[in-house]
């Protein structure tokens, strides 16, 4: 069917995942200001298998590679970090930054829905969640609204021809399954994958010239309607500290003194 | 893995001896069955080699006759002034072999002492006690921290008393709106940077081994690491510390003022003394605000002009907000992945690698002027080909690439680490000149025939301090005849150090001459005799 793959890539600016997140005092959400953000993993993995897919020059070329955020102003950030990796151009949805999360996931995957039929999209790589919600929704959704095929958490990803025959293997319980699709398709990445590429200096200075688009949900017929409203956000209880104890004697007393002798 | 490799490439070389070569092998075959059969991390077969003595392989030392010899009296002295029992680790009346070997030995497993008595203070008062006793007996002594030095100035030579400080170990204050933190000597260096990074500051000094270091032995080194070029050395950034003096007086210098122009700045005496004058035991130290936005960039140069053009455009363009600059030569690139199996940052290979860091305090405003920078140095061709890390974890992954440099070599074999300061200019000829003499005289190759793997370089170009090191598969005495002196008198006609960052100790107490003339030696052993007139304060190095 295909002649080539045009694959989107829907990525998300989230708190760095090497940071502690620190909940905010008014107890609403995570405390984003000042914090470093970067690139949801997951959809490193995502962008870095569409590069790849192109790299290894199987039966489908691919034609395009779409990167997509929505967010506030500081999303370009993460389209380019995406672009210097090796997207050909990129989509910025304008979303007024909030601290309840951002668009939920269905309101994301409508929006990916108007994307995919506009830019005549054949295969979507996304993550298999962003690290900040943790939903793990959209891209089921997704499959769900256009009607394709889905194989979620891939830890591998191989088109078999030319009409457009995918393989992909997922890690289940005890092993590996293996499913096969036509595309049109979506796939969800999962950390085995691949491991992601560092940004080169010249391909970020390439990324700066590679077009980036300014466009909001309304453009895709999309609203930001909310049904969950997050009531309150709270630290797990502090782990309680082991103590200190001075010699074996201070140790054998205190087992004691716990019952544990 | 890399353990049994090393372990039949031991084997190999134990039934065909260069003859040529006085080879001593790292495993002894006779030990390989049983370093095969208890333990498989790559780490065992040096875990299980035992170090030779620092006596033995300095035999010019002679342990000093006025030097008392610890007795049953003595240990039972130190056991009722320190009280608790993990004070004292006590190898006169008891076998505590075990026990001691890690305070006797050192972690590149190069010096080993004797000693047979190790105490642990908690407390100054307890730390004069104890001197005063010492030198009354003319007991000699060792401080120590977390052992983590290069030139075996931690560890004994022959039976002198470790005094370990890491049962102080409490942040005594600190004051936010100065940044100035007071702690004992004892308190790790990632602990206090912790400490530290909770309050929004960091401490000014940050190296390799801060995971197990003190900061009371990095004040007696003067330990200088990867951020001296933003803030500095610790004879600036210590504002004050409290030692304890031989005879038991202590020294209470442990001033927060920035300024104090009344009399002899004393304080400096103690900052890379080594132990030989007093034991520090507390120190306040000016800590600068944590940087909010920091930025890593890994570059591929295709020679050692362009690196200098790197540096000199870095300094230019990043001024203020440039934190690192690190130089990293191909070969000990090579070498970290061989040791690590890490996959390298940059597709194709290069002969010299830097790495530079920014730290400032807005991220827009600094990814603007190091974009500008990259772009700057890509387009006038001065760096091949980098990349600049986009998130925290890609940030720790390339400064590994720096830090695990000593890791990798102590993995592969032995290193003989030379740490010098040269004029900018200079710096990376010197591994050139290295190199090519070792492998003219056919020490250098890449089979186990060889006794050297490879001659490298890295370090803080920054503060024009190179760190050669020349990797070797077996300590050889012929290979050590080859380097030294020759690499001394090659950096004293440079006027350079022989020394930048890691002192003197054992390693370095004889070529002190390299560096330093006659005169000014001999003021330092006049300050010595002030103030440690038996001499008992770690003897047989420094001066």
């Amino acid at each position: 069917m295909a002649s080539g793959l045009r694959i989107l890539v829907p990525v998300k600016r989230v708190i760095d995942y090497a940071i502690k997140p620190r909940i905010n005092k008014a107890q609403t959400g995570v405390e984003t200001t000042g914090v470093k953000h970067s690139l949801n993993p997951f959809d490193e993995l995502s962008i870095e298998e569409a590069v790849r897919l192109r790299e290894r020059k199987g039966p489908l070329k691919v034609e395009n590679i779409l990167a997509l955020s929505a967010g506030g102003p500081k999303v370009p950030d993460v389209l380019r970090t995406a672009m210097a990796m090796g997207a050909d151009r990129a989509f910025h949805i304008d979303v007024p930054e909030s601290a309840d999360g951002g668009p939920e996931p269905l309101t994301i995957a409508k929006l990916l829905r108007g994307v995919v039929e506009k830019e005549n999209i054949n295969l979507v790589l996304l993550g298999k969640q962003a690290i900040d919600g943790d939903q793990g929704q959209t891209g089921q959704m997704l499959a769900g609204l256009l009607g394709w095929p889905q194989a979620n958490q891939a830890s591998k990803i191989e088109i078999k021809d030319e009409s457009g025959t995918v393989e992909v293997t997922h890690e289940v319980d005890g092993g590996v399954e293996t499913l096969r699709a036509k595309l049109p398709m979506v796939i969800t990445t999962d950390l085995r994958l691949n491991e992601p590429r560092y940004a080169s200096l010249p391909n970020i200075m390439k990324a700066k010239k590679k077009p980036l688009e300014k466009k909001t949900l309304a453009d895709f017929g999309v609203e930001d309607t909310r049904r969950l409203k997050t009531v309150k956000v709270t630290e797990p209880p502090p782990r309680k500290g082991g103590g200190k104890v001075e010699d074996v004697d201070g140790l054998v007393s205190k087992l004691k003194e716990l019952g544990a002798l | 893995m890399s353990g049994a490799r090393n372990i039949s490439a031991a084997l190999r070389r134990a039934r065909i001896p260069r003859p040529r070569l006085a080879v001593r092998p790292i495993v002894a075959p006779s030990q390989c069955a049983t370093a095969l059969r208890s333990f498989s991390a790559s780490s065992t077969v040096r875990a299980d080699r035992q170090i030779k003595y620092t006596s033995d392989a300095y035999p010019n030392l002679k342990r000093n006759p006025e030097f008392g010899e610890i007795s049953v009296e003595d240990v039972a002295f130190f056991k009722q002034l320190l009280g608790s029992e993990s004070a004292v680790i006590d190898g006169v009346t008891t076998d505590a072999t075990d026990d001691i070997e890690p305070f006797n030995g050192d972690w590149m497993r190069k010096y080993r002492g004797h000693t047979k008595l190790v105490l642990k203070p908690g407390s100054t008062e307890e730390v004069s006690k104890v001197l005063k006793y010492c030198n009354d007996r003319k007991l000699a002594v060792v401080p120590q921290g977390g052992n983590t030095g290069l030139v075996g100035g931690s560890v004994p030579v022959f039976d002198e008393i470790v005094i370990n400080t890491s049962r102080m170990n409490q942040i005594r204050s600190f004051d936010p709106a100065s940044g100035v933190l007071v702690a004992d000597a004892g308190v790790i260096l990632e602990v206090a940077d912790q400490y530290l990074a909770e309050r929004d500051h960091m401490f000014p000094l940050d190296l390799g081994a801060k995971g197990s270091c003190h900061i009371g032995g990095n004040v007696s080194t003067n330990a200088g690491g990867l951020r001296l070029l933003r803030y500095g050395s610790l004879h600036g950034t210590v504002l004050g510390l409290e030692a304890v003096l031989p005879d038991g007086t202590i020294v209470d210098a442990l001033s927060t003022l920035r300024k104090n122009n009344t009399g002899y700045d004393l304080k400096q005496l103690f900052i890379g003394s080594e132990g030989t004058i007093g034991m520090v035991t507390a120190v306040s130290i000016i800590c600068p605000p944590r940087p909010k936005a920091v930025n890593v960039a890994y570059f591929g140069l295709e020679s050692f002009e362009q690196v200098q053009q790197a540096y000199l455009a870095a300094k230019g363009q990043l001024s203020e907000i440039l934190s690192a600059f690190e130089l990293m030569d191909g070969r000990s690139q090579g070498l970290v992945i061989e040791s690590t199996g890490n996959k390298h940052p940059l597709e194709g290979e290069y002969p010299f690698y830097c790495l530079v860091e920014t730290s400032g305090s807005n991220s827009e405003h600094d990814m603007e002027k190091l974009e500008s920078f990259l772009e700057s140095v890509m387009s006038d061709g001065i760096v091949a080909d980098g990349v600049l890390a986009q998130d925290e974890t890609q940030f720790q992954a390339l400064w590994r690439w720096r830090e695990g440099i000593t890791e990798a070599l102590s993995h592969l074999g032995g290193t003989y680490k030379y740490d010098v300061s040269i004029p900018l200019s200079d710096l990376y000829q010197l591994v050139e000149d290295c190199k090519a003499r070792l492998t003219e005289m056919g020490f250098v190759g890449d089979d186990d025939s060889f006794p050297v793997r490879a001659v490298v370089g890295y370090g803080h170009m920054g503060d024009s301090n190179l760190h050669l090191n020349v990797s070797v598969r077996q300590y050889n005495k012929e290979v050590e005849k080859a380097i030294e002196p020759w690499v001394y008198e090659w950096i004293q006609k440079r006027n350079g150090s022989i020394s930048a960052e890691h002192g003197l100790g054992v390693a370095k107490r004889e070529f002190i001459g390299y560096s330093q003339n006659e005169t000014m030696v001999n003021l330092m052993k006049q300050l010595k005799a002030v103030y440690d007139p038996n001499g008992i304060m770690n003897p047989y190095k420094y001066i």
